[in-house]
């Protein structure tokens, strides 16, 4: 073995030397290569430097490469890791977008934070949005993609409607329900009255304004989840189906013990790009609720939006915008974990 | 065990077609008849088809309620017990909606935010995707994962930012600064990423050989290969620039540079509760370019969305 490494490298600065020599590109020295000392030696002349030619085409492809991404490339740190990073120092300033420079002010946005009644709401409001909405939209996608992935009659139309909502602009979706959660003139009103009840007030009373967005947005989602689970249980394995089927399990049991274990990496990602969507849900609460009654449908994203351009208050902001960016890096970073588990697992 | 999987073959071999289409089909796709083997009891078929006419009606009746609602007259909406079909039919709601806003900028402003901010976007992804799959580079990894990875910074976080980036560049109330920040490309890149290492390496030898170089490759070869996969992309990309709200309110003041969905939040604090006909046409203004796209391409968004999920 150490034979093996050494010749080459008595042999390196030869080839060099003579390269030197002959003054000119050092091409000469490659058909030297073959014949190198010994056939042993042989793969480790790949580690000598590159033949001139070589290197300049591996360097007009690392230019050419450069040239390429740098576009995407300098966008996305100019606007995604860029401000990412700047948010968290602004996080310790105290700033209204109107005096000359931010001034420091320690970690005092993070202990108002804290120590605000209402931000405890609104973190309140935020897990129980993301966590219904998630939560709703994953067992309702399964259970409508498995109901499409049965192939009766009109799923294709089905699939089609449910997958609608998902095109809309979040503001459309927004009004549609702002105006049947109306209590006099909306669809509430009826389906309320269909038990003989009245309509709550959903998005004017702090009881029911938060769960008002929160339906319209499961709403809107669920078309999403539901296609995807749909595609997910087609490309299931089909002869997993067969020998269960002869096991002589079918129905929900066969559901239970195939489909589901079958479909966790899906479930798993579709909860954790859930959460980030549903973490950012923004126009639907603009639209409809605006964050009110007081703080009773904020979230952490319409907060960071009012904190910043309705109040003004940079500081306060930022300190919002960074907790939320700490609890996705915290749940991006659990996806990666388990997520090369679960690779791990089905392999 | 060994029983069951001896079973099993036999079964698969005399089911033969079936399996053998599979085999051949190889698409994600082919196994389309899976759930057909047993044949299921009438009941069962009666209850699966009513589930599926609840899904549709839960997905339909809000939309054909915003519909409708656009068309009815004033005095239909405002009328209990309901009026679930229109006696007559009218386009004041329309009228009305675009006089009380100017719906005609709102209009040109979506389409020159998003036809614009498309095409930079999808341009910076094609040049990017390829330049991953078809040029050599020692550090590709790392710029990969650093595009990748910012899919996972949350827009919330850099909102401030770049508002202040934006309004230092004179950019507030402008195309540029609506369409500029949003032109970085992931998604978009990440689907044709994956398309274009599916093209054949040999033609783009055999390119290289006859003296194409690089750029003659991507333009003439790889792009038009790709097409597919491009208009794919477009479409989700447009899909999502349409729809953009929270940006282009921040980052806007004058109604006239406004775009359609904050024109809808403009509608509403100026209608109120009282006109919800007028709301709703504008809600239609918003949704039905996004509704026909969609109509008319549902299986190559749906595909490319779900390509980019489970893949």
């Amino acid at each position: 073995m150490t034979l093996a490494v050494r010749p080459p490298r008595d042999a390196d600065p030869r080839a060099r030397s003579r390269g030197d020599q002959n003054g000119g590109p050092a091409d000469p020295a490659d058909p030297s290569d073959p014949s190198g000392p010994t056939d042993a030696a042989r793969p480790t002349f790949e580690r000598r430097p590159p033949s001139p030619q070589r290197r300049r085409r591996r360097r007009r492809d690392a230019l050419l490469f450069g040239a390429l991404i740098a576009p995407n490339l300098i966008a996305i740190i100019v606007f995604s890791y860029y401000p990412a990073i700047y948010n968290i120092g602004l996080s310790f300033m105290e700033w209204d977008f109107v005096a000359p420079s931010p001034e420091f002010v320690g970690l005092e946005n993070y202990t108002d934070l804290f120590t605000d009644p209402n931000f405890g709401q609104v973190m309140m409001n935020t897990l129980i949005f993301t966590g219904v909405s998630v939560v709703g939209s994953i067992i309702g996608g399964l259970l409508l993609g498995s109901l499409l992935a049965t192939k009766v009659p009109l799923t294709g139309f089905a699939q089609t409607m449910a997958f609608a909502p998902h095109m809309l602009p979040g503001a459309a979706v927004g009004i549609l329900w702002l105006f049947m959660f109306d209590p006099n003139y909306g669809l509430s009103r009826w389906a309320f009255s269909l038990v003989g009840a009245d309509s709550p007030d959903w998005t004017t009373t702090s009881d029911w304004s938060l769960w008002a967005i929160t339906i319209a947005y499961t709403w809107q989602r669920l078309g999403f989840v539901t296609v995807i689970c749909y595609t997910a249980i087609l490309d299931l394995p089909k002869d997993l189906y067969e020998a269960a089927a002869l096991d002589g399990a079918h129905g929900w049991k066969l559901f239970r013990n195939l489909t589901l274990p079958l479909l966790s990496p899906i479930t798993f990602f579709l909860s954790i790009t859930g959460i980030i969507s549903a973490a950012q849900a923004f126009d639907i609460i603009s639209i409809m609720t605006s964050g009110g009654p007081g703080v009773s449908s904020s979230t952490l994203s319409w907060m960071v939006y009012e904190e910043a351009f309705q109040k003004f208050d940079i500081g306060s902001a930022s300190a919002a915008a960074t907790v939320l960016l700490a609890i996705l890096l915290v749940i991006t970073y659990l996806q990666v974990r388990v997520g090369e588990k679960k690779v791990n697992y089905s392999s | 065990m060994s029983a069951l999987t001896l079973e099993n073959q036999k079964l698969s071999g005399a089911a033969g077609s079936s399996g053998s289409a599979d085999a051949a089909g190889g698409g994600p796709r082919a196994n389309r008849g899976r759930r057909r083997g047993p044949r299921r009891p009438l009941w069962l078929r009666v209850l699966l088809i009513l589930a599926v006419l609840g899904t549709i009606a839960m997905f339909l009746v809000p939309l054909y309620w915003l519909f409708s609602s656009s068309l009815k007259p004033h005095g239909e909406i405002y009328s209990w017990p309901l009026q679930w079909i229109p006696t007559s039919l009218t386009l004041e709601n329309f009228t009305d909606a675009w006089n009380s806003a100017p719906f005609d900028r709102f209009f040109v402003n979506s389409i020159i935010t998003t036809g614009v901010g498309t095409f930079l976007e999808l341009s910076l992804a094609i040049l990017c995707a390829y330049a991953f799959v078809f040029v050599d580079f020692r550090f590709k990894k790392i710029a990969f994962a650093l595009i990748i990875a910012s899919m996972m910074l949350p827009g919330h976080v850099t909102l401030i930012v770049n508002y202040i980036t934006v309004a230092n560049l004179g950019w507030l109330n402008s195309y540029a600064g609506i369409i500029l920040p949003g032109i970085a490309s992931a998604f978009a890149m990440f689907l044709l990423y994956q398309f274009m290492r599916t093209i054949d390496k040999d033609i783009l030898q055999a390119a290289e050989i006859d003296g194409a170089g690089h750029l003659r490759r991507m333009v003439l070869i790889v792009v038009p290969l790709s097409s597919p996969m491009i208009l794919t992309a477009t479409l989700i990309v447009m899909v999502g620039k349409w729809n953009e709200y929270v940006w282009p309110l921040i980052v806007t003041s004058t109604a006239d540079m406004r775009t359609l969905p904050i024109g809808l939040l403009f509608l509403r604090s100026q209608e109120g509760y009282s006109n919800w006909g007028v709301i709703m046409a504008g809600a239609v203004f918003v949704s039905l370019p996004m509704l026909i796209l969609f109509f008319l391409a549902q299986k190559r968004i749906i595909g490319g969305l779900a390509a980019g999920a489970l893949k």
